[in-house]
């Protein structure tokens, strides 16, 4: 299984090293991570996923601890959220010039760009969710030899900024089971 | 040009202005500059005699005055042997600011001479920590580190500085304002709603118990704990970090819960149906096996980390905010309807307490006398007597520590030094000094096992040279004595590698630095020694040559249910049963 968490930490050296070291205290395997400046430069905003097989994963106190950190300014699971997640990923095609046409064709389907073209081989542009890159690269696979780099995904919620306030009464919340039973 | 100033001048004077009067460190290379500072600067310096100790002192002058605590040290090994005392200040949420030095900054990432890592390296070790590139920067960083050290759930914020920072010159411009933390939130009150509920959960309760930690002792509010645990009529246990947030001899008090805590406590928790815990974390050595742990009880846990909330045991109301404030509401709110809503169950509850004093007297810790040889425990009577629960005792890590945990009473918090969630062996005697440096006049006992002594040794010199009144008691049992009766508990008595042997003459130890001591070994011996060192106006060192193979009792084995407790060692079988 994998968890889907979206930060918006202060743009200093040492932030990226704080988070990472929360996960990887914690035996996370990092899945992809991507960082970069904010509108306001001095926030990144970073999309984590994380790979948490483990059995005593707790996606509940990883997310507290990770906000408990100075340096980061808010986060939120995206995991079952709505989130638009994006990835980008760069694929060289070994294709022989006969094959030429039919790899155009079905890149795009994809909406696949080809930005770079040498005598053996096509370089392709595609952005999307995971799973179409991870269907356009079994396919590619049928022409010939394939090179890739992902860029990881990059996510972002639906709903409006998280307040930090509202995420407090959240930590603090009555649970349900005690406002119907304890009361005398 | 007179109006500039060095980097290690605006650092001492940006430490100046937040109240710090006392600095523990040792210097180094890059630390020069602030050294020559220091020479004739009003913020006194203490020269402790390893790094380490420097650490564990700020943490000691932390825990017993409730003020920020700080250390310095230079960079490479200096910032390596800090990390010790960084990391216990952390577990156990101890305020204390750590100032490094580091290679100037054309040298960093180039392997030089004492380079290391020390940001990263304290990254885990510490609650926040910064490195100082820019001269400009140090009055708000120092402010920053003060303010995020102390607020909230306190910790350890180190703050390493380049040395050509430290040499370099700037106008000085003091922070009059922290900037503002976008990442760093602290809720401190709690709304009307979780009171009205927490409220309900209290009176409804027919066996309420309340588990009270360290974070009480942070948040100042013994008073509201004792209003409180008065209001409610509830039983009161403490973890190892709370022991004097209530005063031992108050009635509703019944000791330490835990591994080696009182019989009541531990059954108490375990027959509990409205569990209270009010700044704690309910860490392993209190639960013992979590779903034996309070298995009747649901849970109201009250912690000013959110991220406390739900780690180990799922509260079924858990409430974010200072301790101090939310029994303030809560003593309001019980004060209000206890003459309504307390009616309830109110019977119920006096059945409970009944059984709780039933469960005390049953199994009290036990009294352990002997003619000719000193009993661990009876040493920890004497101690407790010699206090009156008025001393600071800092203790080291071992069988000692839990002995003077069961015996010795306080009678206000702060008084009470450990190394609770680390369990540092080293740190009692370093805590000592920091402690008494910040309560110049008060009565400070170091309680240290002999295992731990030896960690601590060079800081008789610390001690000798300032004339620190510190009695160090050194329980001397001749093993490292917990991993001894582990040893003989769960490995069938294979005593590995635990004999402290070639243990130092103690007069002799002492008189070579320059202190007064002496060594006893019996009951009487040990009336005239202890009266010998409460007399004594400057340090003293005190061995007290106990029964060898005690072991520490109740005991609940490590992993297991904390109602199944070891009460003491296996009764001889009579011949013929
Ligand atoms: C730095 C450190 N190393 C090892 C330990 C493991 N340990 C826990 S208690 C103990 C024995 C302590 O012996 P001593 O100081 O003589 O105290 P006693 O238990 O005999 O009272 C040891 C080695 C520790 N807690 N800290
Ligand atoms: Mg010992």
């Amino acid at each position: 299984m994998q968890q889907l968490i979206s930060l918006l930490v202060e743009n200093k050296p040492g932030a990226l090293m704080r988070v990472a070291g929360v996960l990887t205290s914690r035996g996370y395997n990092i899945d992809s991570l991507t960082v970069a400046k904010t509108l306001d430069p001095t926030l990144s905003n970073m999309t984590i996923v994380v790979n948490v097989e483990s059995s005593t994963h707790d996606e509940e106190l990883l997310i507290k601890q990770i906000k408990r950190l100075v340096d980061v300014v808010e986060v939120v699971d995206l995991t079952d959220s709505q989130a638009v997640t994006r990835e980008l990923a760069l694929i060289k095609v070994k294709v022989s010039p006969d094959m030429r046409p039919a790899l155009l064709k079905e890149a795009d389907i994809f909406r696949a760009r080809v930005v770079d073209a040498a005598s053996t081989s096509y370089t392709l542009e595609v952005t999307g969710a995971g799973e179409k890159l991870d269907a356009l690269i079994g396919l590619l696979h049928n022409y010939g030899e394939v090179e890739m780099i992902r860029s990881g995904a990059m996510a972002m919620g639906r709903s409006p900024k998280v307040d930090h306030r509202e995420a407090f009464a959240e930590a603090s919340r009555v649970s349900d089971k005690v406002r119907e039973t304890v009361k005398i | 040009m007179s109006s500039l100033m060095s980097g290690s001048q605006i650092l001492l004077e940006s430490l100046a202005r937040e109240g710090v009067e006392m600095i523990f460190g040792y210097p180094g290379g890059v630390t020069l500059p602030i050294y020559d500072v220091l020479y004739d600067h009003p913020i006194r310096h203490v020269l402790v005699r390893h790094e380490e100790n420097a650490s564990f002192a700020a943490e000691g002058y932390a825990r017993a005055t409730g003020r920020v605590g700080v250390c310095m040290a230079t960079s490479g090994p200096g910032a390596t042997n800090l990390t010790t005392g960084l990391v216990d200040a952390l577990m156990d949420s101890i305020p204390i600011v750590a100032i490094t030095g580091q290679v100037p900054e054309h040298l960093i990432g180039r392997d030089a001479f004492q380079e290391a890592d020390t940001f990263g390296i304290t990254r885990a070790a510490t609650k926040h920590n910064y490195l100082v590139k820019q001269i400009d920067e140090i009055p708000q960083v120092i402010h920053e580190a003060f303010h995020i050290a102390g607020a909230g759930r306190p910790g350890p914020v180190l703050v390493d500085i380049t040395k050509n920072v430290l040499q370099g010159k700037t106008g000085y411009h003091p922070a009059a304002v922290l900037r503002p933390l976008r990442g760093f939130h602290v809720r401190l009150d709690p709304d009307d709603e979780e009171i009205e509920a927490a409220l309900q959960f209290l009176w409804a309760s027919e066996r309420p118990y309340i588990y009270a930690g360290g974070g009480v002792i942070s948040s100042a509010a013994s008073d509201e704990l004792r209003e409180f645990a008065e209001l409610l009529e509830a039983p009161l246990a403490h973890t190892v970090m709370g022991l004097g947030a209530l005063p031992s001899n108050h009635p509703n008090f019944i000791s330490m819960l835990g591994m080696h805590g009182s019989y009541a406590a531990n059954m108490g928790i375990t027959e509990t149906d409205a569990l209270i815990g009010l700044g704690v974390r309910f860490d392993d050595r209190v639960t013992g096996r979590l779903d034996a742990f309070a298995p009747k009880a649901r849970v109201l846990h009250v912690d000013i980390d959110p991220a406390e909330i739900n780690k180990n045991r799922r509260a079924d109301l858990g409430i974010v905010g200072d301790v101090k404030q939310v029994l303030q509401k809560l003593n309001n709110r019980l004060r209000e309807t206890k003459e309504s809503l307390g009616t309830h169950n109110r019977q119920k509850r006096a059945v409970w307490r009944a059984r709780i004093e039933g469960w005390k007297r049953e199994h009290p810790f036990a009294e352990v006398y002997d003619d000719n040889e000193i009993k661990p425990q009876y040493l920890m009577k004497k101690l407790d007597e010699a206090s009156g629960g008025e001393a600071i005792v800092s203790v080291d890590v071992g069988q000692h520590q839990m002995w003077a945990a069961q015996y010795i009473r306080f009678n206000r918090p702060r008084l009470w030094v450990n190394s609770g969630g680390l369990g540092a062996m080293g740190f009692g005697l370093p805590a000592a000094m920091g402690a008494q440096f910040g309560n110049p006049g008060k009565l400070v006992m170091a309680v240290v096992g002999d295992g731990g002594f030896m960690m601590s040794l060079p800081e008789l010199a610390t001690i000798s040279s300032h004339k620190l009144p510190v009695k160090i008691i050194v329980m001397n049992n001749g093993w490292l004595g917990m991993v001894r009766q582990w040893q003989e508990l769960f490995y069938n008595g294979r005593y590995s590698e635990v004999a402290m042997d070639a243990f130092p003459n103690c007069e002799l130890l002492a008189a070579a630095f320059g202190i007064r001591g002496r060594s006893v070994d019996n009951p009487a011996e040990l009336e005239t020694g202890l009266a010998e060192a409460l007399a004594e106006p400057g340090p003293f060192l005190l061995n007290v040559n106990v029964t060898r193979e005690e072991n520490v009792y109740p005991m609940v084995p490590a992993g297991g249910a904390v109602n199944e407790m070891i009460l003491g060692p296996p009764k001889p079988v009579a011949v013929g049963d």
